[in-house]
């Protein structure tokens, strides 16, 4: 029966091709192992329910497919039946969304210790803002954006001076430290994309969203942008360099100061010092 | 079918109407253009939504071209690429498969099924049609406006959508939104008359729980229609303020091109939760007519009563309330707060529940039945594949924290194309080598359907399927050039090769579906008026296609449920709806 087994094939070929496609999720940079985990339980699951219903309709079909003098079966329901496969799903349904938000909870609720960093979007290029020697960003609004203040941060605010400013280049952030990213755009919606970390978020001109992370291990990554943002959407890129903790602040000494930046109209002058006093 | 009287009592029409009392067409205008007959507008809805799915169907294979050869065709350009995946998106949704399924089957099916002569408003019923021309003009005119139509995504997401970085800012948004409410006043027209007709014009006998599931998923998904498209109006025309007036509902104080702009106050998430309230219920508008029409393609054509009938009306109320609790899953990475995605998340997996029932019933329907593996019934089968397939990838979309890596990949693309493109698209193509037959009083080719029905199952699977894998890897959607990135490794760019090759296959297989639709008007195997030997009252009809008025002098009662096939002791293995019990004889059950 061509019918039935080209529907079986379907159902193999899928399967066949999952386990050996290719194309996999990136090798995880972060802490968010748990949202794997989370996939593959659903995998397992809808894969065999998949697997299970075009199998059966192939059976189906093979056995039961016209022939000379062949009669339907009356049988306008079967209650024991309906109800026994309703809770079965229930049971397979509630499998997934179990796990599934209990790792929600770990992704909206942020370590207390977790450094603040800024990330800011704009059409088409990434502003990165880190924390200065006070451990405080300072405050911003797409108020005070110019040319020589690109992140529209607010002068008067003592907070904002030893931010550390880093427009158009790469991010660094250190290994095993768990960081909250603030997001904020100034223009349209973007999303702050990096595969390998799994969490993203979009940002949202005229709201600061966030998310949280540890990375777990070294290396350099893509930063995508994930929500359409026009023309240029496709080649709004940048990149993270996650490194050990020393590398980082050597790296970090090289950096300029939002109050460097502003040079001589800057009130207070102050410069980043890394472990410094 | 003006001023019917009814009778005061049952609220039933009566069997038998006087000639003068039925709306006559009174010229070549008024019987084939101007027409108020739901039939007719039921083509005249089918053949304009047909008309602008090809416009779309071209769209995909420019952006198929652009995606699977990156740089080798230098008449798309970025710009192009995102005007193409925006028009392409919202033709197909709202263009194509809620007019199709709502205005083409929907008129042409209610009237027949529920054994009435007309839509009970002839006349809005016409000017719902008219509305939508006019809806489909203004949207295919943005084609031709200075900067060509929105490239804003089918979302139509402020800022982005009204902002001078986006094509189309000039006018195609514009006309892009106006179009939007056009539709939508257009279908109110339409949905009331459905809904009205189903309620009040239905014969005798034809009680709700005996309704064929086809009218039960057009009759729930139009009531869902005419709660949700309000969001998206009140949404649109709050949007085309901001454009046209400068008022400030969806932007908040931004930067455009370097400068502060004008604006400030507004909320752009308010506008993704208007959309969504309306977006994900129009998803459930356009599944809950394929649900109803395909368990009826394959109750007919296995010879078999639909299992658990009244589970499947339950299942398909179930399903239309709660898509009205689970639009922000469409949000979980939007920045709203974000505990909604407890509530959101639950609510969405609980969804999955009575939508496995209703395919349990399907496969169970099969079981023990006599398949007929006719095209429709074949369309049937490559549902159920592609719509378990997308419907279980939803499982993974649903909950919220698989959402987070997902969202915004190729896996989203995949799965609801899945879901709500290929899935009911199948259910459209069973349902027209279904019913061709009693618009047009001849069958399709079926050699053509073979060729047709295969190429079209297998590509279409092998195009969404393996582009799950490439969301999984992480490659974005929405990107006109995937460019240096570590991650996407040379085999991913193979793999897009594939399939817009097999995308420009598919596309083929329906022009010879267009060919075979056209050939088979004049040439085709004269099908007589119940081909299918099926039992439902369109069946019925005195003549075929059915005349005006479609019953004659007289309207059928209906004695017994739409299912009663291969009823044991019968004398044929199917007994029309209006069919008298007869004495002593054994009858099926009839709810």
């Amino acid at each position: 029966m061509a019918v039935a087994l080209i529907l079986l094939l379907v159902a193999i070929g899928s399967v066949l091709f999952h386990l050996y496609s290719p194309w996999w999720w990136t090798p995880i940079a972060t802490n968010w192992s748990y949202i794997d985990q989370t996939i593959n339980i659903t995998f397992w699951i809808t894969g065999f329910v998949f697997t299970a219903v075009v199998a059966f309709m192939a059976y189906c079909v093979f056995r039961f497919h016209h022939r000379e003098g062949r009669q339907a079966d009356y049988n306008p329901e079967n209650k024991k039946l309906e109800w026994w496969l309703s809770i079965g799903t229930g049971i397979g349904v509630a499998a997934m969304l179990a796990p599934g938000l209990v790792v929600w909870h770990q992704f909206v609720t942020v370590p207390a210790d977790a450094t603040e960093i800024e990330v800011m979007g704009q059409q088409w290029q990434w502003s990165f803002r880190l924390p200065g020697k006070d451990g405080r960003l300072g405050t911003s609004d797409v108020g005070n954006i110019s040319p020589d203040n690109p992140m529209g941060l607010n002068r008067s605010d003592p907070h904002g001076q030893d931010d550390v400013v880093i427009e158009n280049g790469d991010l660094h952030l250190p290994t095993g430290k768990p960081v909250k990213v603030l997001l904020r755009s100034v223009d349209v919606l973007h999303d702050f994309y990096v595969p390998e970390f799994r969490a993203k978020m979009d940002m949202v001109p005229g709201m600061v969203t966030y998310f949280w992370i540890r990375p777990i291990r070294t290396g350099t990554f893509d930063v995508l942008c994930a929500e359409l943002c026009g023309a240029a959407h496709y080649q709004m890129r940048a990149k993270v360099i996650i490194e050990e903790e020393s590398d980082y602040h050597a790296w970090l000494d090289q950096q300029k100061t939002f109050a460097e930046l502003s040079g001589p109209k800057a009130v207070v002058r102050a410069t980043y010092q890394s472990g410094g006093k | 079918m003006v001023d019917v009287p009814y009778d005061g009592i049952t609220g039933i029409p009566p069997a038998e109407v006087p000639e003068v009392e039925l709306y006559h067409p009174k010229s070549w205008w008024t019987q084939y253009v101007f027409s108020q007959d739901a039939k007719v507008i039921a083509i005249q809805y089918s053949l304009t939504a047909s008309a602008i799915g090809l416009v779309a169907l071209v769209l995909s294979w420019l952006m198929r071209l652009q995606l699977g050869f990156p740089g080798t065709f230098s008449f798309i350009d970025a710009n192009q690429y995102l005007q193409f995946i925006t028009m392409h998106g919202m033709i197909m949704v709202i263009y194509l498969l809620t007019a199709l399924f709502l205005g083409g089957f929907g008129n042409y099916l209610i009237p027949l099924m529920v054994g009435a002569r007309d839509m009970v408003f002839p006349y809005v019923n016409m000017l719902s049609y008219w509305v939508y021309l006019l809806a489909v003009l203004v949207l295919a005119s943005t084609f031709f406006v200075p900067g060509g139509p929105t490239g804003a995504g089918w979302t139509l997401y402020p800022p982005q959508a009204i902002l001078s970085g986006t094509p189309g800012q000039e006018w195609g948004i514009v006309l892009m939104l106006s179009s939007l409410i056009l539709f939508i006043i257009g279908f109110t027209m339409g949905g009331l008359n459905y809904v009205v007709t189903v309620l009040q014009a239905r014969t005798r006998g034809m009680t709700l729980m005996r309704l064929p599931l086809t009218v039960w998923g057009i009759f729930t998904a139009t009531v869902m229609a005419l709660l949700a498209f309000p969001a998206l109006f009140v949404g649109s025309v709050m949007l085309l303020l901001d454009r046209l007036l400068g008022t400030s509902f969806f932007m908040p104080s931004l930067v455009e091109m370097g400068q502060l702009s004008k604006y400030g106050g507004g909320s752009p998430l308010l506008f993704q939760h208007l959309f969504w309230f309306f977006g994900h219920p129009e998803v459930y508008i356009v599944a809950l007519p394929a649900f109803g029409i395909v368990s009826d393609l394959i109750s007919t054509h296995a010879r078999k009563n639909i299992f658990g009938y009244r589970m499947m009306v339950w299942a398909i109320v179930a399903i239309g309330a709660l898509s009205f609790v689970v639009w922000a899953h469409h949000m979980y990475v939007s920045g709203m707060y974000p505990y909604f995605g407890f509530f959101f998340a639950t609510t969405t997996l609980i969804i999955a529940i009575p939508t496995a029932i209703k395919v349990y019933n399907w496969v169970l329907t099969l079981w023990r039945g006599n398949i007929h593996l006719t095209i429709p019934m074949l369309f049937a089968l490559g549902f159920i594949v592609t719509f378990v397939n997308g419907g279980l990838t939803g499982l993974f979309l649903g909950n919220v924290v698989v959402d987070v890596p997902l969202s915004d990949t190729m896996f989203v693309v995949a799965h609801f194309h899945m879901v709500m493109g290929v899935a009911p698209i199948m259910v459209v193509l069973g349902a027209i080598y279904h019913w061709y037959p009693k618009v047009t009083g001849r069958m399709l080719n079926n050699v053509l359907g073979q060729f047709h029905f295969w190429v079209t199952f297998l590509g279409a699977y092998l195009i969404f399927f393996p582009m799950h894998y490439l969301g999984l890897l992480g490659v974005p959607r929405r990107y006109f050039e995937l460019g240096e990135a570590a991650f996407i490794p040379p085999s991913a760019h193979s793999l897009n090769q594939f399939i817009t090759v097999v995308a420009l296959t598919v596309g083929f297989a329906q022009m010879v579906f267009l060919f075979n639709l056209a050939w088979s008007l004049f040439e085709g195997e004269p099908s007589g008026g119940n081909p299918w030997r099926a039992t439902t009252l369109e069946w019925q009809t005195p003549e075929t296609p059915p005349g005006h008025g479609n019953w004659g002098k007289e309207l059928p009662v209906v004695y017994r449920w739409a299912y009663d096939y291969s009823v044991p002791g019968a004398a044929e293995d199917f007994i029309p709806q209006n069919q008298p019990p007869t004495t002593g004889a054994i009858q099926g059950a009839a709810p």
